[in-house]
């Protein structure tokens, strides 16, 4: 559980001497319009919300994912499907860590033969993580199609890889770090970035 | 960009970046003796999400490609062996299985031979069966692959007892104040000790019952080489109120070698009956690592009524040896 | 070659004269020649030995080692197993018999003796079969053996399981006048055992070994002991009850005396944790209440001595499952540091424990192989010199014995013997140790 701190210098965190000033980029009203208008675009491009299930990436794309159903069920009155994905057993550097991550469970609601998948993910940079959940979504079956939403792309794809659906486009030097908070995960509803020395304004 | 107010928050990772994982300490899977509430817990959790797997179409993931896992067991064991093949396919290792006969063991190949030999074909696990207790401890002190042990003569039986305590929670809310009757040989039972150390060590209030012949010796005063379980001879007084029951096979040269007199004289003292069980738990499950000597350990009734969870605990066995193998992966690791 | 050498300045403790002093011990010819707080006349071209901080005090006596040789020599030699023991100041050694052949008869005697004489550094005196190559069925040639020049007769490593033939064994000994070491074990209760029956046993996975497993044999010991006036020598004590039987049976008289190792004085079932095959030895390593009988028997006298049951055996031996693995330890360079535990911690007296190393086990073997375990003017100059407070590790791989089967590897001990003398000549020496003025 995180407090807040808000003072004047609550933002310069002393961190080895530098001084580094976390900007926040998004915050709570921002992400809600931005998710507004993701469900409406996934609404759009398929035309309908038949056939159509969302799926999670574990761990911040699952609440995002349960925000656009409810979204979806909003505007639509149809109740999409939720899954929940935990793509650890497929990733590609487990052997190079010194204890592999911890699995969860992975929840996919229905079938996906013919099934529309939404992956949703927090942010999207490598391209690695999406990778893994591709090849998990493709061993419970043969989608229709699959697109990506995400709520941040801060670009630096090391794969072919490209999001359906983008929130906001952070660009970001690799040294700089993206945070995003959900209230499902951690009591607040924020994007930030924490700039490297010498890029504050 | 926006810049509103700043906080002062803890740094985190993002990019889908795993939750950093600290808990597991464990290069070779020998006993529970030394596994923390937290390691075990994280098994559990693992296990849960193997056992997904196991009920999809493809139920193969591609996480252990690339490494290979080799059994060795001398001591015959079709249904434990199977399930660690299982789960290593499923998780898309190469597997190999070797079955020492006694022939290469009078041949003279020490153990320790056969091991790096085995190590010099490029195993990473290997999952060792043995008749004597601390084959797999030997191992460990001079392979540099991981071992899992499948059993080592009375000593541990560590994915049994992982194994018993997932299918307990698939039907118990939690294992803490859960009462836990283990009836048998207790003495010559890896399986019972394993049980005795994973569920005591997540809170378990267990009574062991068996022929006096039959109990571990030291037992009343165990401490602290050994968990506090209660001990009893009366098979009624350790059913009672318990919510789950486990039964162990009884091997045949036990008569033999005079421990009881006779199986009958076995079976009537401490057979697990529907009369007995009358006095369990209304929700009491029984168990058994298998194969069950019907009408000797169990009665037939019980083994194939409703509360038997014996072959759950059978699929639950691959499920758990997956989960292992998985969290054994990770190269970097100091030992 | 010196004739002369001077030992100056040590702690000179001789429990067989009551001395306990700091002086000079001078030896000339081979023989103790004077004992003083400082010693006048020093001969021309007198060696010297500083020994000061140290203490002095009359070689070591074993009563009870395995040397392997014959039949066994990758485990041990006389010629190794001699230099291991004088490394950890022993003197005399009595070796046990259960060697291939057994020491069952003249020629074997004769052969251990020969080896003596040529490879080792120190006394070397057989110990003969009770039973013709211990089958414990035939009584070996005692007499034949006694003149050939053994100390003692023992099966170890079996116990005569069959009570009338150990009765005729005792009787039959009468004749000699030699002791009859039981090495003692129920067969039936200890069968197929691997460690102390109790709790470490259950959290291993191995078979016990009761104590009645020893307890009953010392009992029926006792008994025939008694019937037939021999004498009998307790091999190894290790439980509460054997030492309770020993001290009542003292009591009442009977001719008994019994031996403790230092492992046994030391050391619990806890050693074994982690399924370690060189604390694997046998009787086992018992209980902590066990341990605290022994060290209380050992004071009141109804331990007699101190022996090391040294048991060597080889690396691949000990590395293989715990329940394939030899019993034994090799225990000749540890044995006065791991009793020097019991000094420093005050449970034993430091006077006491040179007794029960030196005078008590001379007392059993008897004046036929010479004076031995004392500092007596005109004897033979057996003499070890020790460190009481030096602190060292314990190294296997430094071992002179060919066993490096030890569970005290790596471990700190305080207390080191420096030098040992044999005969007047110095048959090992630490590095350390400086000639002195």
């Amino acid at each position: 559980m995180w407090k807040y701190a808000s003072s004047p210098l609550a933002g310069k965190i002393t961190v080895r001497g530098f001084f580094m000033t976390r900007k926040i980029i998004m915050n709570e009203a921002d992400i809600k319009r931005t998710l507004a208008r993701i469900s409406h675009e996934i609404i759009e491009r398929n035309k309908s919300t038949k056939n159509i299930v969302l799926i999670g990436m574990r761990t911040r794309g699952v609440p995002l994912a349960k925000r656009l159903a409810a979204n979806i069920e909003l505007f639509e009155n149809a109740s999409i499907p939720v899954g929940v994905l935990d793509f650890s057993l497929y990733r590609d550097d487990i052997s190079s860590q010194n204890v592999p991550p911890i699995v969860q469970s992975t929840d996919i609601p229905t079938g996906i033969d013919g099934k529309i998948i939404v992956l949703v993910d927090d942010v999207l940079y490598t391209g690695r993580s999406v990778r893994a959940a591709l090849d998990a979504i493709i061993d419970f079956g043969r989608p229709l199609s699959i697109q990506l939403a995400v709520l941040v792309d801060r670009g630096h794809r090391e794969l072919p890889i490209r999001a359906d659906y983008v929130g906001k486009n952070i660009p970001s030097a690799r040294n700089e770090e993206i945070q995003v908070y959900l209230t499902e995960t951690d009591n607040v509803d924020e994007v930030a970035i924490i700039p490297e020395p010498g890029r504050e304004d | 960009m926006e810049v509103s107010q700043t906080t002062m928050e803890p740094k985190l990772k993002t990019d889908s970046a795993p939750p950093e994982q600290k808990i597991w300490q464990h290069k070779h899977i020998l006993d529970l003796d030394d596994f923390t509430t937290a390691e075990i817990e994280l098994v559990m959790q693992t296990t849960k999400a193997m056992h997904e797997i196991l009920s999809r179409p493809i139920k193969k993931v591609p996480t252990l490609r690339g490494k290979t896992v080799v059994t060795l067991f001398y001591e015959a064991s079709t249904r434990t062996r199977s399930s660690f093949e299982l789960g290593a396919k499923n998780l898309s290792a190469d597997i190999s299985n070797l079955t020492v006969s006694s022939s290469s063991v009078t041949k003279g190949e020490s153990l320790i031979d056969t091991l790096e030999t085995i190590e010099a074909l490029g195993a990473d696990i290997i999952v060792i069966r043995h008749p004597h207790s601390g084959a797999p401890d030997l191992a460990s002190k001079h392979v540099k692959a991981s071992i899992i042990n499948a059993g080592d003569g009375w000593h541990a039986h560590p994915t049994q007892a992982l194994l018993d305590l997932y299918t307990m929670l698939q039907h118990k809310n939690s294992i803490k104040g859960l009462k836990v009757a283990i009836i048998g040989d207790i003495i010559h039972s890896r399986v019972a000790h394993s049980n005795i150390w994973g569920l005591t060590k997540m809170g378990a209030d267990v009574t062991v019952c068996a022929p006096s012949t039959l109990l571990p010796k030291g037992i009343e005063n165990p401490q602290p080489h050994f968990p506090k379980v209660k001990v009893t001879t009366n098979i009624d007084d350790a059913i009672r109120g318990a919510d789950v029951v486990m039964g162990l096979r009884l091997q045949l040269e036990r008569q033999q070698n005079g421990l009881i007199p006779s199986i009958r004289e076995y079976a009537a003292l401490y057979r697990i009956t529907e009369e007995r069980l009358a006095n369990a738990a209304k929700d009491v499950i029984v168990m058994h690592p298998g194969p069950v000597n019907e009408d000797i350990e169990i009665a037939s009734s019980v083994v194939h009524g409703s509360r038997s969870v014996i072959n759950e605990q059978v699929t639950n066995g691959v499920a758990v040896r997956m989960a292992l193998f998985y969290l054994l992966t990770g190269g970097n690791r100091d030992e | 070659m010196n004739k002369a050498m001077l030992i100056k300045g040590g702690r000179i403790i001789d429990p067989s004269q009551k001395l306990d002093i700091i002086g000079d011990l001078l030896i000339v010819d081979g023989k103790i020649k004077e004992i003083a707080p400082a010693v006048q006349n020093i001969p021309e071209d007198c060696g010297s030995l500083d020994a000061k901080g140290m203490i002095v005090c009359p070689g070591f006596i074993d009563f009870h080692c395995h040397l392997r040789q014959p039949g066994f020599e990758e485990k041990e030699t006389i010629s190794t197993g001699s230099k291991a023991a004088a490394k950890g100041g022993f003197t005399t050694i009595c070796c046990m018999p259960n060697t291939n052949p057994a020491i069952d008869n003249k020629a074997t005697v004769d052969f251990i003796k020969a080896t003596a004489a040529a490879d080792s550094c120190i006394r070397v005196l057989p110990i003969g079969c009770i039973t013709r190559g211990r089958n414990g069925k035939e009584l070996a040639d005692m007499g034949e053996m006694v003149e050939a020049g053994i100390v003692a007769v023992s099966d170890d490593g079996s116990t005569i399981a069959n009570s009338r033939i150990m009765k005729q064994a005792l009787e039959y000994s009468l004749i000699f006048n030699i002791p009859i070491c039981d090495h003692c074990e129920d067969i039936d209760l200890f069968e197929g055992g691997q460690i102390n029956e109790g709790i470490m046993a259950t959290r291993l996975g191995l078979k016990g070994i009761p104590n009645a497993a020893e307890e009953n044999i010392v009992a029926r010991d006792i008994a025939l002991a008694k019937l037939t006036g021999a004498g009998v020598h307790i091999c190894h004590i290790s439980t509460e009850g054997a030492v309770d039987l020993v001290r009542s049976a003292k009591k009442d008289g009977v001719k008994i005396s019994a031996e403790v190792t230092p492992h046994h004085l030391t050391m619990t079932e806890e050693a074994v944790l982690g399924f370690d095959t060189n604390a694997k030895v046998n009787p086992p390593l018992r209980s902590q209440k066990d341990v605290e009988a022994l060290i209380l028997g050992l004071k009141d006298g109804t331990i007699d001595m101190i022996a090391t049951d040294h048991a060597p055996h080889t690396d691949n031996e000990k590395l293989r499952e715990f329940a394939t693995a030899p019993f034994g330890i090799s225990g000749f360079e540890t044995a006065l540091g791991s009793l020097m535990k019991l000094v420093h911690n005050g449970d034993i007296d430091i006077n006491l424990m040179i007794s029960k190393l030196t005078e008590a086990p001379a007392q059993i073997i008897g004046n036929n192989f010479g004076k031995l375990g004392t500092l007596t003017q005109g004897e033979t100059a057996d003499i070890t010199i020790f460190d009481p407070n030096k602190e060292w590790t314990v190294n296997v791989n430094e071992f002179s014995s060919k066993g490096k089967n030890n569970p005290l590897n790596g471990q700190k001990l305080k207390g080191k013997v420096k030098a040992t003398v044999f005969g007047g000549e110095i048959v090992y020496k630490d590095n350390s140790m400086e000639p002195g003025a």
